[in-house]
């Protein structure tokens, strides 16, 4: 926008209202909604949370999960959540939140590298036909069986948000009887080693894989 | 999570480290001390079972602080804002649970979204008793969560002083606010060391100062490359106490000054660089400014929708420069191309070596061509004899005052009347509710204005209120006719809910359904003289200096001066609910205009 030459905001708001055309490089990529990942620090205590979660009804923005829970400090808890909005309403969100006075630190986590994770519980039906395909299925998403009856299994799988969409799909078919899901969890991802090389040697070009073997 | 305590372990603990030779009192005794320690110098309250130990403390202890008992919850709490606004300090409420607390939450409300700083205490049942549909129990901190800068609630007599201590803290910082205390009766009882902390000791809570230099510089650059610059000024400046700094740089650098209704008193309005108020009733010339204008710095103000109508068409040319305090203003309403985050007064300071005098000439000869087209509203004096122009009672005020008085606005055409025909010039001299539009605001919040004229400030305070918003809060005239105090109150009374009747006029087809306050309305003579004040009446325009000459006569309790308006007149121009600031309707029952939109 420092250049004199562009178009002000309000006037790509004003093009775009009457539907005339905006150059290609004059677009508006602010305006598009993404998904947004925030972490906050805040006051251990239910009122800090509440204040929190009531932010998100009384101004109207989205709220796709949360996930809390304490820290190393006791006294203090991290909360993870999801929203979706385009770039002026994520900019008020984490402002808002910010602007909590139980609320420590806000950090969106979005365009950073980071690492996200999300627990599920899903239980379902099963047959001595369907059993093999469900196991089978389980082994590729590398969940575990953590409770069965002689009709019915207790599946867990942990990973990102579209990982658990894909698992709760694959299972759809079978019969879910249940699911449980624990909101993301996400976090920075501190990178001290260097990018992998295509060109490496089989053994690191392996060992970097385990390294992000579960996304 | 824990649920027994809202204070942090490290806050507590550093309270009871510091009371090693603290005295011990009763939590109702900490809570006046703290009180006295804050410096607080006058209350707002009404006693009821869960604060009665507190007023029994005041009563034993005899604070140094004054106690003002209101005979309704929400006039204490309009009062403190009005003290508050009056005099730049924070207002105290006290209060007790339940229905104490409930009729707060208007005033709270009101509080939050004008920026007044304002603690309010309420009782609360005992702790034990919290959560079992007690008797005057509410969720006192759950009702006022989203309409609270924050809230606490009390839930030990150790956490008493420090938490007193950050409520007047957060109020009175960063973009001041209201802040709720609710304390339960038990904690009341209970004894602690009583120490008053030095800080508040917030960990998570920062107020910024000043901007970052970068963007002082950007905004600089803007500033210089600008032909046709504007400042736009908020509520924000007067709390920073920035007006003197707004007007060096308004006249260094020949920048025309539009102020938003809080912003009124910010700029003096006899200055050439003046253009008054705009938004949906300011002037033709101010909004045309506005939508022509290819630089607008907004300082302290938040591009309310009143401002700004149709955000999409607003300030169509305009970049944008915007100072606040609050980052969450930045970009909200309207996307800032430099943000200047920071105290305005902090700010500006920054801004005004940086600043060059400039060359505006043509663009203020602009300005003055479009008020030459359209000059503000010229009304007409009504064809019945018996009755005022309600504008021409305004302007006899300014010209009784001459701008040296704190002017009180009601809610409804009349506020809009004060806002164009009376000249501030004065900062703190405007008060008027604003965001939240509460009628029944004006008389006490100008009750709350005069008494913190008896603290320094010596101005006459003037209320301004129509027959609708005066009646919902008349209770507490006898307040001020207890406490002496000379109030000046006008009621513009054209017996009908006026501005509802405007939109029903002009966007309803006349249907004016239930405005009609005839049949309800008292005699507003006899009301005054029933609360122990003095009744004038003006019907006619001859009588409008004399009714107001006699009210200046009374030096010892509050007049309430009744002037008889037409009912038919309307507030122009007007700029309709959602339309384009350009899109003004100048003229009177101008309906065809608005049957093509």
């Amino acid at each position: 926008m420092s250049d004199e030459a562009t178009l002000t905001r309000q006037q790509i708001r004003r093009k775009r209202k009457f539907g005339e055309p905006l150059l290609p490089e004059e677009e508006d990529e602010t305006e598009q909604e993404h998904r947004h990942i925030i972490a906050v620090t805040l006051e251990n205590t239910i009122g800090a949370l509440n204040r929190v979660t009531n932010l998100f009804s009384a101004r109207g923005f989205n709220l796709e999960s949360v996930a809390v829970g304490e820290t190393d400090e006791p006294s203090v808890a991290r909360l993870t959540l999801v929203t979706v909005g385009n770039d002026r309403i994520v900019a008020q969100i984490t402002r808002q939140l910010d602007n909590l006075v139980n609320t420590y630190d806000v950090t969106d986590l979005t365009d950073a590298e980071h690492v996200e994770r999300e627990l599920c519980l899903l239980k379902v039906q099963y047959s001595s036909e369907t059993r093999p395909e469900i196991l089978d299925i389980k082994d590729i998403f590398r969940g575990r069986v953590v409770n069965v009856t002689p009709e019915t299994m207790v599946l867990e799988v942990t990973g990102p948000n579209k990982k658990i969409n894909a698992f709760v799909g694959m299972m759809e078919e079978h019969g879910i009887e249940e699911v449980a899901r624990s909101g993301q969890v996400a976090m920075h991802r501190d990178l001290e080693y260097e990018a992998p090389n295509p060109l490496a040697s089989a053994d690191a070009a392996a060992s970097s894989e385990n390294g992000t073997a579960d996304d | 999570m824990p649920t027994d305590s809202l204070q942090s372990p490290s806050r507590s603990s550093t309270s009871q480290n510091g009371a090693v030779n603290a005295p011990t009192l009763k939590g109702s005794e900490i809570f006046v001390r703290a009180l006295e320690e804050e410096g607080v110098d006058r209350v707002f309250g009404h006693p009821g079972g869960a604060v009665i130990k507190i007023y029994d403390a005041m009563e034993r202890i005899q604070p140094s602080y004054d106690h003002v008992l209101v005979r309704h919850e929400q006039g204490g709490t309009h009062a403190a804002e009005g003290y508050a606004k009056a005099t730049g300090r924070v207002g105290t409420v006290l209060v007790t649970s339940g229905p104490g607390a409930t009729n707060t939450v208007t005033g709270i409300a009101d509080a939050y979204l004008d920026s007044v700083p304002i603690v309010v205490f309420t009782g609360q049942v005992p702790t034990h008793l919290i959560g079992n549909d007690s008797f005057q129990e509410t969720d006192t901190t759950g009702v006022t969560r989203s309409i609270t800068k924050h809230n606490f609630l009390v839930r030990d007599v150790n956490e008493l002083a420090s938490t007193v201590k950050q409520a007047y803290h957060i109020a009175r910082t960063g973009r001041p606010g209201p802040v709720v205390v609710d304390i339960p009766k038990d904690v009341q009882m209970d004894e602690a060391p009583f120490v008053y902390p030095e800080e508040p000791g917030l960990d998570g809570y920062t107020v910024p100062g000043a901007a970052a230099p970068k963007q002082v510089d950007r905004a600089a650059k803007m500033i210089e490359d600008a032909d046709k610059p504007l400042l736009y000024v908020g509520g924000g400046t007067i709390n920073a106490d920035a007006p003197e700094a707004l007007t060096e740089l308004a006249r260094k650098a020949n920048i025309p000054v539009t102020t938003t209704l809080h912003g009124l008193g910010a700029f003096p309005e006899t200055d050439d660089l003046a253009l008054g108020w705009l938004g949906m009733h300011g002037f033709y010339h101010t909004n045309m400014a506005v939508q022509n204008a290819d630089l607008i710095m907004a300082v302290g103000a938040r591009f309310d929708d009143r401002v700004t109508g149709d955000v999409d068409e607003w300030a169509p040319n305009a970049k944008i420069i915007h100072v606040d305090i609050d980052p969450s203003c930045i970009s909200k309403n309207v996307y800032a191309d430099c943000a200047l985050i920071g105290d305005a007064q902090d700010v500006l300071r920054q801004l005004l070596p940086k600043v060059e005098p400039k060359d505006t000439d043509d663009w203020l000869a602009q300005i003055d061509a479009w008020r030459a087209d359209c000059p503000p509203y010229e009304y007409e004096t009504p064809d019945d004899e018996d009755q005022i122009a309600p504008e021409s009672v305004v302007e006899a005020l300014y010209n009784k005052t001459k701008g040296d008085a704190v002017m009180v606005s009601d809610v409804g055409q009349h506020q809009m009347w004060v806002c164009q025909y009376y000249k501030f010039g004065k900062t703190r001299s405007h008060i008027s509710s604003g965001g939240l539009g509460t009628m029944g605001f004006g008389l006490p919040a100008a009750m709350g204005a005069a008494f913190g004229m008896r603290e320094g400030r010596d101005l006459d305070v003037v209320c301004v209120s129509g027959d609708g918003g005066f009646v919902m809060n008349a209770q507490e005239l006898s307040v001020a006719a207890a406490h002496g105090l000379p109030l000046k109150i006008a009621v513009l009374n054209n017996n009908y809910l006026g501005m509802v009747r405007q939109w029903q006029s002009l966007f309803h087809e006349d249907r004016f359904s239930h405005t009609d306050l005839k049949p309800t309305n008292p005699d507003f003579v006899k009301l005054a003289e029933a609360h122990h004040c003095v009744g004038l009446r003006a019907t006619t325009p001859d009588e409008i200096g004399e009714v107001i000459d006699q009210a200046w006569a009374v030096d010892d309790r509050p007049v309430v001066m009744e002037f008889r308006v037409p009912k038919e007149e309307m507030v122009f121009p007007m700029v309709p609910s959602g339309a384009a600031s350009d899109d003004m309707l100048t003229e009177m029952f101008n309906k065809e205009k608005i049957a093509e939109s």
